[in-house]
């Protein structure tokens, strides 16, 4: 095992390595400027040059590559070019609030999903099963941003139960982050349940039909421990990889929650960079990004020992 | 197993209501010394010198003060000077600075920092530039006097260091002015009513003021960017968010000010209770469909002369804004009810003309390259009915979608449009950039040196110089129209009219101001 983790952290420097070259180029084949976004609608061509220069954005591209790398490999993630701040302070400042969001959200569709999946297959074929994979369908297909602004409108502005929008520390502010990180929550999970019920309940359906689910039923095991215990169990692995993908997913890809809830969030903060062509900012990100997908992935691979015993490294 | 699962969510669901009814209240409380603000943009450069992004020149007003501001009738009135002496001969311009002023850490504002932001202020600025093209000396002379010499007379000195909008020379320690012009200061120190709360700065996200307890106002009215500046709240907080969670924000009584509703909202916003909607920029802005000079069909005058003749402004206008209190149709090209407001030499519609025109002009069915930026509420529509109306007159139109970041990379290409280049891109300014002939970069016409589109017109420039040495306002008016009429006939770029965006605010909010600029201080919430 330890073998295998060893593997798989050695295998993420030439990951990174790719990343990081990749989202290079792509950066500087896209369209944009970030001198002339800089330099405003009022400047002219030679005074965006000059911030082109004192940027060090008229250098080679190879030169600006280098720079770029070698600061990488001091730990330093750079300078925002805008605001002038280092790339990893920015990123800390968003951190926060994306990690909460997703441990919500994560709780959340875990809690909802898993269980009405059970349900669905235990109960397959029945309306009880139809009625769960109908809304399953419904999550998928309803758009994030209309759902938050149902939600906004309902509790908001209608009910003035929760705020509309804006995000509390739980450190600073316990309850203010209870009453901000609701429909957020509610919103983004909506279609991780629908994701999670799914494949839950075709996982279940599948070890349902299993021989050892039949003995143990024929032993007299009570339902629930049935389901839980031994189908449950065995029907894991899928569940753990579509939630750790979910994970993943969440901390880069909240952006249509994070805006329409205005929570600062690190996907809020790649999507401004990327208007500005804010190059430090997108490179140091989807390096984070990258990273978390690797480690999150590595950590699935993980608990699939844990969940199934035959799976060894 | 039910009945305590329900038992659950009763008691969260009570939770969440009992947390946020005192946070509610708490905020209400709160609110008193705290204004609440979206601003029109995210802050993202401290440096109103380095861009001259919008938001980061009202970044400046809130923590910075100017030697001169423009009151309501946009002539510039003494701020942070107290007496002013102009030589018989206008050579000499010696301004003495008001008693009390004291930067953000306690230091006396001395003439050599006030030395040093004007200097650096003339190496970026439009209006500096020129102002420094005819100073002979600038120093200190002592501790509070500022001592101005020109190599001749000048008529716009005031003018130009009042300036209202960017880049505006806002007055900063010597040590920050003595950053080179082309690197972002780090330092916010200033000698504003407000000072900036760097440490507690979020980027995309929050950005907050504090009220500057030593700062000494101007006992005259506040009147626009001019008067007293006085702090009437102990913060301002600007929060950055998307336009409808500004709207829900400010709906549910979260946000105090909306800096600019934008015209899809406007009617929504105006429904809802305890909020109110109103245009407090007398100015508005300009809409400009600007061409390339160089490139072809644009660069034939009798072509862009077809394009002006086939544009009827209020098209514009209707789509873009849609509600005619938002927008007037204004044939000049500074703002309508200011100083050199005319109609002389506008282009009016006829489309039969314009086809006339344009088959003169040699036209035969070239690629006509539009710039659209689809992620702009005013600029998209802008656009879509420019390009229709030069369909409507037989032009090969081709609109190029994009996002607005990539419009200005874009239209710095001198290149032809099948190598990347283009032939228009819509834009606009704030009435405040245009009120005069050298306020507006755009109306420049020094070729390829000059700003996008590079349009070349010795007579244009000699216009502008004669403005700039105009004795007199009559003789200041006189070349501001001959300006207009030279602009128009040579095809400058397409007026598209004057449009407002409307602010939104609680029913509580008190003491807006009236200016082509958001201003905060004489705000509060009552």
């Amino acid at each position: 095992m330890w073998l295998f983790i060893l593997r798989r952290v050695a295998s993420t420097v030439p990951v990174m390595l790719i990343v990081a070259i990749v989202i290079f180029a792509m950066l500087r084949l896209t369209p944009g400027d970030p001198a002339v976004v800089i330099a405003g609608d009022q400047a002219t061509a030679e005074q965006i040059a000059r911030i082109r220069a004192s940027l060090g954005l008229d250098l080679p591209i190879h030169e600006q590559f280098l720079t770029w790398i070698i600061q990488i490999l001091h730990g330093d993630l750079g300078t925002s070019i805008f605001t002038n701040m280092p790339v990893s302070t920015l990123i800390g400042q968003r951190l926060e609030p994306t990690l909460l969001l997703t441990l919500t959200t994560v709780i959340f569709s875990v809690s909802v999903a898993v269980p009405l999946g059970v349900w669905a297959a235990w109960r397959a074929g029945s309306w009880t099963d139809r009625l769960i994979m109908m809304f399953s369908v419904l999550g998928f297909s309803f758009p994030v941003f209309v759902l938050g602004y149902v939600l906004i409108y309902q509790f908001g502005l209608t009910l003035k139960w929760l705020p509309t929008q804006g995000y509390k520390s739980p450190f600073t502010d316990p309850l203010g982050f209870a009453s901000t990180i609701v429909m957020p929550t509610i919103t983004l999970g909506m279609i991780y349940i629908a994701l999670v019920t799914r494949i839950t309940r075709a996982s279940m359906l599948e070890v349902l039909g299993e021989d050892y689910i039949r003995t143990a039923r024929a032993k007299g095991q009570i339902e629930r421990k049935v389901l839980f215990r031994h189908a449950l169990k065995n029907a894991a692995v899928p569940i753990a990889t579509i939630i750790g993908i979910g994970i993943a997913l969440l901390i880069g890809g909240a952006v249509v929650t994070e805006t329409v809830f205005n929570i600062p969030g690190l996907g809020r903060l790649v999507v401004d960079a990327i208007l500005r062509r804010d190059y430090p900012i997108i490179q140091g990100l989807i390096l984070v990004f990258s990273f978390t997908y690797i480690i999150i992935n590595m950590l699935i691979d993980i608990a699939y020992t844990m969940l199934d015993p035959r799976i060894r490294y | 197993m039910t009945l305590s699962r329900r038992d659950i969510l009763a008691g969260t669901a009570a939770t969440a209501a009992a947390a946020t009814l005192p946070a509610g209240t708490a905020k209400a409380q709160a609110k008193r010394n705290v204004l609440k603000v979206v601003p029109h943009a995210n802050l993202q450069i401290l440096d109103p010198i380095w861009t001259t992004g919008y938001i980061s020149r009202n970044h400046g007003y809130m923590i910075y003060d100017t030697l001169f501001a423009l009151d309501n009738n946009l002539k510039p009135q003494p701020q942070m000077v107290e007496n002013l002496d102009v030589s018989a001969d206008r050579l000499k311009y010696t301004m003495t600075l008001r008693d009390g002023l004291a930067w953000h850490d306690g230091t006396d504002v001395t003439a050599e920092d006030c030395v040093a932001s004007l200097q650096r202020w003339g190496k970026r600025d439009g209006m500096g530039q020129r102002l420094f093209a005819v100073t002979d000396k600038l120093e200190a002379d002592g501790k509070k006097t500022i001592s101005l010499t020109l190599k001749r007379p000048y008529g716009v000195v005031l003018d130009s260091i009042g300036k209202i909008s960017s880049n505006v020379p806002f007055m900063m320690p010597k040590r920050v002015a003595e950053t080179p012009a082309d690197k972002q200061i780090e330092d916010t120190t200033g000698s504003g009513p407000f000072m900036f709360n760097k440490a507690n700065w979020k980027p995309g996200n929050l950005a907050i003021y504090e009220k500057f307890k030593a700062y000494a106002p101007r006992k005259e009215a506040v009147s626009s960017a001019a008067g007293g500046k006085i702090a009437k709240v102990d913060r301002v907080e600007w929060y950055t968010m998307d336009a409808n969670t500004a709207m829900n924000a400010l709906m549910s009584g979260e946000i105090d000010y909306w800096e600019q509703v934008t015209p899809d909202l406007i009617d929504l916003v105006k429904k809802a209770p305890g909020v109110k909607v109103e245009n407090l920029d007398p100015t508005g802005n300009m809409g400009w469909a600007r061409f390339n000079h160089l490139v072809a069909p644009t660069n034939n005058p009798m072509v862009r002369q077809a394009i002006m003749k086939a544009c009827n402004q209020e098209d514009f206008l209707k789509t873009a804004i849609g509600n005619p209190e938002y927008y007037k149709v204004c044939k000049s090209i500074y703002p309508c009810g200011t100083t050199y407001e005319t109609d002389a030499g506008y282009v009016n519609q006829n489309v039969a003309d314009a086809k006339t025109l344009l088959q003169q002009s040699g036209y035969k069915g070239e690629e006509l390259v539009i710039l659209q930026p689809t992620d702009h509420p005013v600029l998209n529509p802008f656009c879509q009915v420019m390009a229709e109306q030069l369909r409507a007159i037989g032009m090969n139109v081709k609109l190029q979608a994009m996002d607005w970041s990539t419009v200005l990379q874009r239209r710095a290409s001198k290149d032809p449009t099948d190598k990347g280049g283009w032939n228009m891109f819509c834009t606009w300014w704030i009435g405040g950039d245009t009120v005069n002939p050298l306020t507006g970069v755009g109306f420049g016409a020094t070729g390829e040196k000059g700003w996008f589109g590079w349009a070349s017109d010795e007579q244009a420039v000699k216009l502008q110089d004669e403005f700039a040495n105009a004795g007199s306002p009559a003789d200041a008016k006189k070349a501001a129209t001959a300006l207009q009429e030279r602009l128009y006939a040579n095809g400058h770029y397409v007026n598209m009219g004057m449009f407002f965006v409307p602010v939104g605010y609680r029913d509580n909010v008190r003491g807006m101001i009236k200016s082509p600029v958001q201003f905060f201080w004489n705000m509060e919430v009552v």
